[in-house]
């Protein structure tokens, strides 16, 4: 910690190209090591098919993590976020069943959906004070009972083609990259949608506060709970988003968002957000995103087995934070 | 008195001694070569401004902070305390203002914290109460509680007792004691007295670490005083109080205070028969352009005041009215909307974000009260850069802006919020506890700032737990006790008419018998 | 007892109001014979495993921390029971002990990365609750080996007509209540659980502390993955999921008078609340609520719950 200066100060610190190199999030860097690492395992991976559907794959997880963030920032945890990406592919195929040409109703409706998740969420963590876990966890459990009983325990595996367009489409013969996703669009579109909001609008300043101290944010005159269902409703929608993409090419199931909702804390966590509050960042997040997809990868190709996909996940998530809470205790407190 | 008090007492050796001590934090050096000792059955006063370093001086004693340099010595031998148990166990005993006690547990379970007696592996719960009970006894009537209630449901007086209790239940040999007054009535606080004086008798050792003049004059038979961390004076009897306070403050205390420009104008916030569970019957005016302080013991309800003026614990009862305007008070929101501002009393967990940056900070009611998907560089109320040339303008030390807040001194942290509600432009501002631990010329500074905004229009209230504080800020004073207000004064009341105003009638239940 | 304050009174009042309900739905649905006693102590009966976690919950909630490793130790744990004994009478012993050292083991772990690394616990156990549904995964996907007929008895033994299982439930209870209450180390628990800092400057380490609720509590798990085992006479990778013992669990603590913050509460206020979501769960089955509709419920009441008891002691701290 510099010592104070003498001179009143500037908006943001000085430093050479080494320092400002050296406040780089760590995040990239690791990003471009496994990266690195997947091209000498699989040069395949520089063509356009290659890293495409990389990017492909990583969509839905990048914006969940981008969502998730949201909340993480503001102090809390959304634990829902699979059960919303469940119950949008369930939900969509019923719909969509009976009325396959009603695609973009449908996908309004679950965004609708997801907004109305995110709201309760909120009031019940900001107005009735239910720590953000158990809110979370009892609507996770919540519309896990809600898609059973509306599927019948038995999803019926059908999406028409203009669903699966978003998760599916590739746009052929496109200048510079051959193809081109629609998913890795989408992703493109909603994270740079929620890095503005998060990085350039007040809202997102508010909500570091509010994550950082809530009673400061209430008496300087933040209306925190409106912030706090923001978050939640951001979460939810970016769920959504994910569901409908994963819908695309994963299929009907009622484990298509199991555990997702802790991969978006893992990558978030791996980008930096603090589980505390009143850090995070977007950018970040989704670099922490495809770090993880990454890893998947490297060890998919090295041989490892799906199930302990699981192990190196949770030892990733608890290694992530032990590692952010060791420096900071580092260079912070005395 | 112990074998060993009563030994080093004749021979002069003091009980304990911290000789050159060095204390450094990232970017500030809080204790330069500071020498301080103290001997058997004597009360020696250690009093200084906020931030002067006498709670690091007394961590370092605790074993909580490790000198840079210097050494301690326990009756002449040099020691080395690695953590708080070991000074603990050398019968050193430290009560801070901030308690270390347990509210969920009794009194005795606290005593005994960590050393509960036991019998084959179960807590021998007869010996442990038996025990506290002992130690209780010594204080006599002072004391209304036995050894099994519940710590959370004592009130400050009772809960320090506790905190002596431990003390005493080890036999402490020194008693450090920093603001043990601060939250304690008239009656209270003879008793805290006559009981010091007993401990003083048995022989203990015991540091008093005060401002306030009165009570040094009665209980201290030595007197030191730092200074920015170091030893500006030490006395070996007590000198009147207008020494010490000069060696504290090195100026006289007539400069700090700026007067009003002119006479009051007119009222701005009006307050009729307001009451909630904690107030009654408050009527008050608050005219443009002065400063009105509120006098009174902790408990009589002043922050409540300033709180229920902010929205935070509403009235319930009477109406307000804000330039003629009736205003319901229900959220701070709606009160800054109104036109009211509050610099709450801690600044570090009511008023201050303190991870995110100083310009954060600043910016942050501006950013509340604009668009949500505004930009947060430009809000209605001002863009960031006007923000930075205001800190600037309060000569705010920052290495730069966008650093953590929380890396800054309480001073510059205080000018960060008053910038905020500068960008404002607020009707009424309400100060609670401006300068709690803010050093001195920062609190010249800030009692100018505070008198500028009168100046300009503003209607200000302070509340503050240091009387002569108030009483030289303001140009009027309202005296209050259990949430009603019962005296005002102009400019130029003494402190004695205004406590005594304050402590009419003394709290019937705290009645000595 | 210094006088009984009105929060301990809440769970009873819960209880009280379940009961009123339980028995209003038993009666309007001209089904009076759930209200036997019998009837009434087989309503715990079903809540075995619940109520074991529970209590290994509680000393963690009392320490500030928490655990929701427990549903996928409580998988591991039946599987790895049935596995190993494999219908063999004589491997019983040796499956126990293998059992509740893993148990150990995993609280060890918890312990220690919440305590030393200073993880937050959520995400501590989540990430352990991850490994070890990795590892499970990996080696079983269906019932493994079976459990021998004498280690049945764990779960349908009974002693002059009261079950076994619930002998062992309030034993465990009584056991734990005293450790508690009697001992330094329980001491220490509430200590550190209600202010860490004024433990550590006492003395007190907060590391073993909080290692030794993570260790009771995985412990507890272990066992009611035995019980379960025993229950279903085989072992399943899904029992602890489907059971959804981590989200229950505390719920069930924080509604008998635990505070998630640590330093207050105890085990007999979450058995209570262990009775409390038996009749609820038994109220849905006499009207006749299908399965999902029951989760559906389940979530929304486990929020009101904790909800309404955030309410109710924050009013009466103010």
């Amino acid at each position: 910690m510099s010592a104070p200066a003498e001179t009143p100060g500037r908006d943001t610190p000085r430093g050479g190209l080494l320092t400002r190199l050296g406040r780089v999030n760590p995040v990239f860097w690791l990003l471009i090591a496994l990266l690195g690492i997947i091209v000498i395992l699989s040069p395949n991976f520089l063509e356009p098919f290659g890293y495409m559907n990389f990017l492909r794959r990583a969509a839905p997880i990048a914006i969940l993590a981008a969502g998730q963030v949201f909340v993480l920032t503001s102090g809390g945890f959304d634990l829902s976020q699979g059960a919303v990406v469940t119950l949008t592919v369930i939900g969509s195929s019923i719909l969509l069943g009976a009325n396959p040409d009603a695609t973009a109703f449908v996908i309004a409706a679950m965004l609708a959906a997801g907004v109305t998740v995110g709201v309760v969420n909120g009031l019940v963590v900001a107005k009735l004070k239910v720590p953000s876990i158990i809110a979370t966890l009892g609507m996770m459990i919540t519309l896990g009972g809600i898609a059973l009983t509306w599927s019948g325990g038995a999803p019926r595996g059908y999406l028409p083609d203009t669903f699966r367009f978003f998760g599916r489409f590739m746009f052929k013969d496109v200048p510079l990259v051959t193809i081109l996703p629609v998913a890795v669009l989408v992703m493109i579109a909603v994270c740079a949608a929620l890095w503005w909001i998060m990085h350039r609008t007040n809202f997102g300043k508010l909500l570091h506060a509010v994550g950082d101290n809530p009673r400061s944010a209430l008496l300087a005159g933040v209306p925190v709970t409106k912030v706090r269902v923001g978050a939640f409703v951001l979460s939810s929608v970016s769920a959504v988003i994910a569901g409908i993409l994963l819908g695309g090419f994963a299929g009907v199931s009622t484990d298509v968002g199991i555990g997702m909702e802790l991969q978006a804390i893992t990558a978030a966590v791996i980008g930096g957000a603090r589980l505390l509050g009143g850090h995070g960042a977007v950018g970040a997040s989704v670099a922490g995103a495809l770090v993880l997809q990454a890893l998947f990868t490297v060890l998919n190709m090295l041989g490892l087995p799906k199930p302990l996909r699981d192990v190196v996940q949770g030892l990733i998530l608890i290694s992530a934070v032990a590692v952010a809470t060791w420096r900071r205790r580092r260079s912070g407190e005395d | 008195m112990t074998p060993q008090a009563a030994s080093t007492a004749e021979a002069g050796t003091p009980v304990f001694e911290l000789r050159g001590i060095d204390k450094s934090f990232p970017g500030v050096k809080a204790l330069k070569s500071v020498s301080f000792a103290c001997r058997a059955g004597e009360v020696h006063a250690l009093v200084g401004e906020n931030g002067a370093g006498k709670s690091t001086l007394m961590k370092t004693l605790s074993g909580a902070y490790q000198p840079d340099a210097g050494a301690i010595l326990l009756d002449g031998a040099s020691v080395r305390f690695a953590t708080p148990l070991d000074a603990l166990n050398a019968a050193i005993c430290v009560i801070y203002q901030e308690f270390s006690l347990l509210p969920e547990r009794t009194v005795a379970e606290n005593v005994f914290l960590g050393r509960e007696p036991h019998r084959w592996g179960l807590i021998d719960r007869a010996k442990m109460r038996a025990e506290t009970e002992r130690v209780l006894a010594m204080f006599g009537s002072a004391r209304r509680f036995n050894a099994d209630a519940r710590v959370g449901a004592l009130d400050v007086a009772e809960q320090q007792l506790v905190e002596i209790a431990k003390a005493l239940s080890r036999d402490a040999r020194v008693i450090v004691m920093d603001e043990p007054t601060a939250a304690l009535n008239d009656a209270e606080c003879a008793l805290l007295f006559d009981l010091i004086e007993r401990l003083r008798d048995q022989g203990r050792a015991i540091v008093y670490i005060s401002h306030r003049m009165p009570e040094i004059q009665r209980l201290a038979t030595r007197v030191t005083v730092l200074k920015d961390g170091a030893v500006a004076a030490t006395f070996d009897d007590v000198p009147a109080p207008d020494t010490i306070v000069r060696a504290m403050v090195g100026r006289d205390i007539a400069e700090f205070y700026p007067e009003a420009a002119a006479a009051p104008g007119p009222v701005r916030l009006s307050v009729r028969g307001g009451g909630n569970a904690r107030l009654g019957g408050i009527d008050l005016d608050l005219h443009a352009g002065e400063i009105l302080g509120l006098a009174g013991v902790q408990g009589a309800g002043r922050t409540a005041l300033a709180l229920a003026l902010f929205g935070v614990l509403p009235f319930t009862r009477g109406i307000v009215t804000l330039d003629g305007a009736p205003v319901k008070l229900t959220a701070p929101r709606q009160a800054i909307a109104a036109g009211i501002g509050l610099l709450p009393g801690d600044r570090k967990s009511e008023g201050l974000a303190l991870s995110q940056s100083v310009l954060d900070n600043g910016m942050l009611s501006p950013r509340a009260f604009a668009a949500v998907a505004g930009s947060p560089g430009r809000t209605p109320h001002g863009d960031t850069a006007a923000m930075a040339a205001r800190f600037d303008a309060l000569d705010l030390r920052a290495a730069h802006y966008g650093q953590p807040i929380g890396a800054l001194s309480g001073g510059n942290q205080q000018k960060a919020i008053v910038a905020r509600w500068l960008a404002l432009s607020p009707k009424v501002l309400l100060f609670v506890e401006p300068t709690r631990g803010i050093d001195v010329n920062t609190k010249a500074a800030i009692y100018a700032q505070m008198r500028r905004l009168a100046n300009e229009g503003a209607a200000l209230l302070v509340v503050s737990s240091d009387l002569p504080e108030v009483l030289g800020l303001s140009d009027r004073v309202l005296a209050m006790q259990d949430g009603r207000i019962v005296g005002a004064f102009a400019r130029g009341a003494s402190e004695v008419e205004v406590m005594a105003a304050a402590t009419h009638g003394a709290h019937a239940a705290k009645a000595v018998a | 007892m210094a006088g009984l304050r009105l929060t301990t009174l809440i769970p009873l009042v819960l209880l009280t109001v379940a009961l009123a309900i339980y028995a209003t739905v038993a009666i309007a649905t001209d089904q009076p014979q759930f209200l036997t006693f019998d009837n009434l102590l087989s309503l715990l009966g079903r809540s075995i495993a619940l109520g074991i976690t529970a209590v290994g919950q509680t000393f963690v909630i009392l320490v500030a921390s928490i655990d929701l490793s427990v549903a996928n130790l409580i998988s591991v744990a039946a599987v790895l029971a049935s596995f190993i004994m494999d219908g063999d009478p004589s491997r019983m012993f040796p499956a126990v002990c293998a059992v509740l050292a893993v148990g150990a083991l995993v609280g060890l772990i918890n312990g220690l990365v919440v305590a030393k690394l200073q993880v937050n616990p959520l995400i501590a156990t989540l990430g352990m609750a991850l490994i070890l549904q990795g590892l499970l995964s990996a080696s079983f996907n269906n019932f493994a080996g079976a459990v021998p007929e004498s280690f049945q008895g764990f779960a349908y033994g009974q002693v002059l007509g009261v079950p076994v299982s619930l002998i062992f439930l309030l034993g465990l209870t009584v056991a734990a209540w005293g450790f508690l209450k009697f001992t330094r180390a329980g001491s220490n628990i509430y200590s550190v659980g209600g202010n860490a800092e004024a433990a550590k400057l006492a003395g007190i380490s907060a590391t073993k502390v909080i290692v030794m609720a993570h260790v009771l509590c995985s412990l507890c798990a272990a066992t009611a993955g035995l019980y379960l085992a025993s229950r279903l006479r085989s072992g399943a990778p899904w029992i602890g999921r489907d059971g959804v013992y981590d989200l229950e669990s505390i719920a069930v603590v924080v509604i008998g008078g635990t505070a998630l913050a640590g330093g207050r509460g105890g085990v007999w206020g979450t058995l209570v609340g262990v009775m409390i979501f038996s009749l609820i769960d038994s109220t849905f089955n006499i009207a006749g609520i299908d399965a999902f509709a029951k989760q559906i419920l389940r979530g929304v009441i486990i929020v009101a719950a904790v909800a309404f008891y955030v309410a109710r002691s924050k009013r009466m701290a103010a």
